[in-house]
């Protein structure tokens, strides 16, 4: 029990003075991807059902590569930031830091081992 | 973090019925949600029936006739009758509206069901409390702040200015937007919702405030303003037709344009 006023629990810590960067990145990148995953898409569903020797032509094209590594970094960059939000919706306290810690780990994680495939296919 | 299921003293249970008008043939049922922190016991919900011959057409009408009538007991706000005030916000037909200007004949369903604004702390019966919802409004600083001198007559404002100030000056602080609101109910502590974010650009946007800079500053923050996701039940609620939903987009786009 805290004896706060009403307008001090409003007020709480004031502003945090940011998170416009965080929706413009997430406006632009969303536009973005709404353009890259189609791409991708047609890409990776031509080389669906292909031979080894296919698949790895395609991937080690310049568009290709280049459209699936955009795709890889700026979506799981899009999908931490998204989740991050949705963690901070619906968690609070330690368990959100954990989460979003959680989150952003995994999600590098992804993003190194995607690049790493994709290099590896390409180069 | 999120509650999937009510605490125990807060479960709802069956409560009263109360006897039926005798000889009336024209019967509509109404469930409300009863509560009363005087006597330990959990919300109920009571189970009424209105002769709707001798009842008005709205739903706060036959909420009056109930208190009048049959349990003058049952609780809730009213004042001006006419959806101007604000008072009477609840949870109608599971929609949150004003008592006073939603028609009976609005309700498809044959049972009326009756609740207080959801995701808010009840004083009793029908009343949310509405203290931190106030408290967000008061701390948008919702008066006009200037800086120059005060002109000896008037603070001049052109017709165009004076028309984006549509669709804002109008909100009634009723509360039914906020409380429609996901974002609002997961993060009331530190976002402050459609209501409070409405009223914070609608001085923001007049054209005699000069104090615009502070307010965007006081804005920015990934809770305060930025925990709304367009879900739009604000605007779909709101008993009277306006559109929290963008007046927020509009301040996120103002937000953008100091940076970008």
């Amino acid at each position: 029990m805290r004896y706060l006023t009403a307008r001090k629990r409003a007020e709480g810590k004031g502003a945090a003075h940011h998170g416009t960067e965080h929706h413009w990145y997430m406006t632009v990148s969303g536009a973005g991807l709404a353009l890259l995953v189609p791409i991708f898409i047609f890409i990776f569903g031509r080389a669906l059902g292909g031979s080894y020797e296919e698949v790895v032509a395609t991937f080690g094209r310049p568009f290709p590569a280049i459209i699936t590594g955009l795709v890889i970094v700026v979506g799981l960059r899009h999908f931490v930031s998204g989740f991050t939000m949705m963690v901070e919706d619906y968690t609070h306290g330690t368990t959100r830091k954990l989460l979003v810690i959680g989150v952003i780990t995994v999600s590098y994680f992804l993003m190194a081992a995607g690049l790493f495939a994709l290099a590896k296919i390409a180069l | 973090m999120v509650q999937l299921t009510l605490p125990k003293n807060s479960r709802i249970r069956t409560g009263k019925t109360w006897p039926k008008p005798e000889g009336a043939t024209n019967v509509r049922e109404f469930k409300i949600y009863r509560w009363n922190p005087d006597d330990g016991e959990n919300p109920r919900v009571d189970t009424y029936f209105l002769d709707m011959d001798k009842c008005g057409p709205m739903v706060l009408d036959a909420l009056i006739k109930i208190k009048n009538e049959i349990d003058p007991t049952l609780t809730f706000r009213r004042s001006c009758r006419e959806g101007i005030c604000g008072s009477c916000a609840m949870n109608i037909d599971g929609i949150n509206t004003l008592a006073c200007i939603y028609g009976m004949e609005d309700i498809k369903t044959p049972v009326v069901k009756i609740y207080p604004l959801p995701h808010m702390s009840v004083v009793k019966d029908l009343i949310p409390d509405l203290t931190h919802f106030y408290a967000q409004h008061a701390s948008i600083m919702p008066w006009l702040e200037t800086k120059t001198n005060r002109p000896q007559k008037e603070w001049k404002q052109s017709i165009e200015d004076r028309k984006k100030l549509d669709g804002l000056y109008e909100c009634v602080m009723c509360a039914s937007c906020s409380t429609s609101c996901p974002s609002y109910w997961w993060n009331s502590d530190r976002y402050l919702g459609p209501a409070a974010l409405l009223h914070a650009y609608r001085w923001i946007i007049d054209s005699r405030d000069e104090a615009t800079g502070e307010r965007l500053d006081d804005l920015e923050d990934p809770f305060k303003l930025y925990r709304c996701h367009t879900i739009m039940n604000c605007a779909k609620t709101c008993p009277k037709g306006l559109n929290p939903a963008a007046a927020i987009a509009e301040i996120k786009r103002m937000m953008v344009n100091r940076i970008v």
